[in-house]
């Protein structure tokens, strides 16, 4: 589904990505995980095109990104992504926050695409709340609209960029709930995370990067039991000591 | 010296045909400028250094000259421009009130476009980023996204620059334009009322002025105070 081979980028003198590689099969699970710094957010971003590659090249489900490669308007189309601080519409209602890109990108009718964005928001428990707008709703229930938004465009693939750093903890399990819900039904999701529980229980494997680098790649429980790489080990002792 | 009151009175109906044209130049200005200047907004913020170098100038030489002389410009060149355009062999008359229109849409573009930029600065990059990973066209991301946040953030700055471009336009009796300035002077010289005349047109910007800049300030409150 998505091929990552040898993609390298640099800000200015600062390579961020130095010759990542990985592939991940439908309906996947993957959780980024490392020290902050490390090329994660990059990474995923490239995935999508938000950012652009020195050299490499992604293909996700047949469309092939390579530095250079710049419509990259039907990758967008199903490849949906989650923001670490939310980044809903704030002038819009929650509604419209789902409807906007059915109309206009996939040039749904309206009632349609509010058919659609209804059932969403009844799937992420937030039917009671269409019509507010997003500063009137909390953390988590923002995020679950930008999740639900990103599901109206029907993506084969969701990124998530840290989607719970951002909310107090007791909002993370409900958007913790919705991914992980997601991923039983088969989604194939690249998720960039601190959520250990959420990597261990929900994911089927994870990447550990460092120094823009993907320095381990494993099955999520070997991760966590038996870390074969000492940076590795050495993120794990720091962040599972209390 | 005493105030003629009945003069006022009999002035009146002629001052306000003049506040209406004031009125009219406000409204061009405003919407046109408007327009003009997110456009000019756009494309200094586009990564075309092309198209960005050039909107910058337009906008820098704009906000470093006078408004009474680009009316000058406008009413004494414009004409000999299009009649060499047109091959004519001589100045076609454009008419004050268009030669009025066209310059404050062209000048106050200049002073619309970095507020409104100031506006688009104020959006966070993540709203692009969403608007890029929903496929969002360029063009529906400005139309529908972030014009709409961009104005919201800058609407008492963009109003009270409207309430200053109303008070410009009393600049347009340089080419002896009717408007309410224009129109009290004349009837002040034709009577010899000069007091009368630029005390209730003094009264008039004043009211309209400073009811406006009051509605600007409540307005400031609400949208600090409620849901951005």
């Amino acid at each position: 589904m998505i091929e990552i081979s040898h993609v390298s980028k640099s800000y200015g003198s600062f390579q961020v990505l130095k010759g990542c590689s990985a592939s991940i099969a439908r309906g996947e699970v993957v959780v980024i995980c490392g020290p902050s710094g490390s090329g994660k957010s990059t990474l995923i971003k490239t995935v999508n095109g938000l950012e652009t590659i020195d050299s490499g090249e992604i293909n996700v489900g047949g469309f092939r990104l390579a530095p250079g490669v710049t419509n990259v308007a039907a990758l967008r189309r199903s490849v949906g992504m989650v923001f670490q601080s939310f980044e809903l519409f704030p002038h819009l209602t929650v509604l419209s926050n789902v409807t906007i890109a059915q109309t206009k990108v996939l040039k749904r009718s309206r009632a349609a695409a509010e058919e659609k964005a209804r059932s969403l928001l009844t799937r992420v428990g937030l039917s009671a709340h269409i019509t507010k707008h997003p500063a009137q709703l909390s953390g988590g229930q923002q995020q679950r609209v930008a999740i639900a938004r990103a599901l109206a465009l029907d993506p084969e693939v969701m990124l998530f960029d840290e989607p719970t750093s951002a909310l107090d903890p007791e909002m993370v399990n409900e958007v913790l709930d919705v991914m992980t819900g997601l991923a039983r039904q088969g989604m194939t999701m690249i998720c960039v995370t601190h959520e250990m529980g959420f990597a261990r229980n929900v994911a089927n494997r994870v990447l550990f990067m460092d120094g823009g680098e993907i320095v381990e790649t494993a099955e999520a429980a070997k991760f966590f039991d038996v870390p074969k790489s000492d940076r590795a080990k050495a993120f794990l002792a720091k962040i599972l000591k209390h | 010296m005493m105030v003629d009151v009945s003069a006022i009175a009999a002035a009146m109906p002629y001052l306000l045909e003049g506040l209406w044209f004031t009125v009219q130049i406000t409204l061009v200005g405003v919407t046109g400028g408007i327009v003009f200047g997110s456009l000019l907004a756009v494309a200094r913020l586009s990564k075309n250094p092309m198209v960005s170098a050039l909107a910058t100038a337009y906008v820098n030489l704009m906000r470093s000259i006078p408004l009474i002389l680009v009316i000058f410009w406008v009413f004494f060149l414009v004409p000999w421009a299009i009649g060499w355009l047109t091959q004519s062999g001589r100045p076609i008359a454009v008419g004050a009130s268009l030669t009025i229109f066209v310059t404050f849409v062209l000048f106050e573009a200049a002073y619309y476009a970095e507020i409104v930029r100031a506006g688009f600065r104020s959006i966070s990059p993540g709203q692009y980023s969403a608007c890029e990973a929903l496929g969002l066209s360029k063009f529906h991301a400005y139309i529908y996204i972030l014009f709409p946040q961009a104005i919201r953030n800058v609407l008492p700055i963009l109003l009270t620059q409207t309430i200053v471009l109303f008070q410009d336009t009393s600049l347009v009796y340089v080419i002896s334009a009717t408007d309410l300035l224009g129109a009290a002077t004349k009837v002040a010289q034709r009577d010899g009322r000069l007091v009368e005349m630029y005390l209730t047109v003094g009264v008039i910007y004043f009211v309209l002025c400073y009811a406006a800049s009051q509605f600007v300030k409540q307005l400031q409150g609400r949208l600090a105070h409620g849901a951005r």
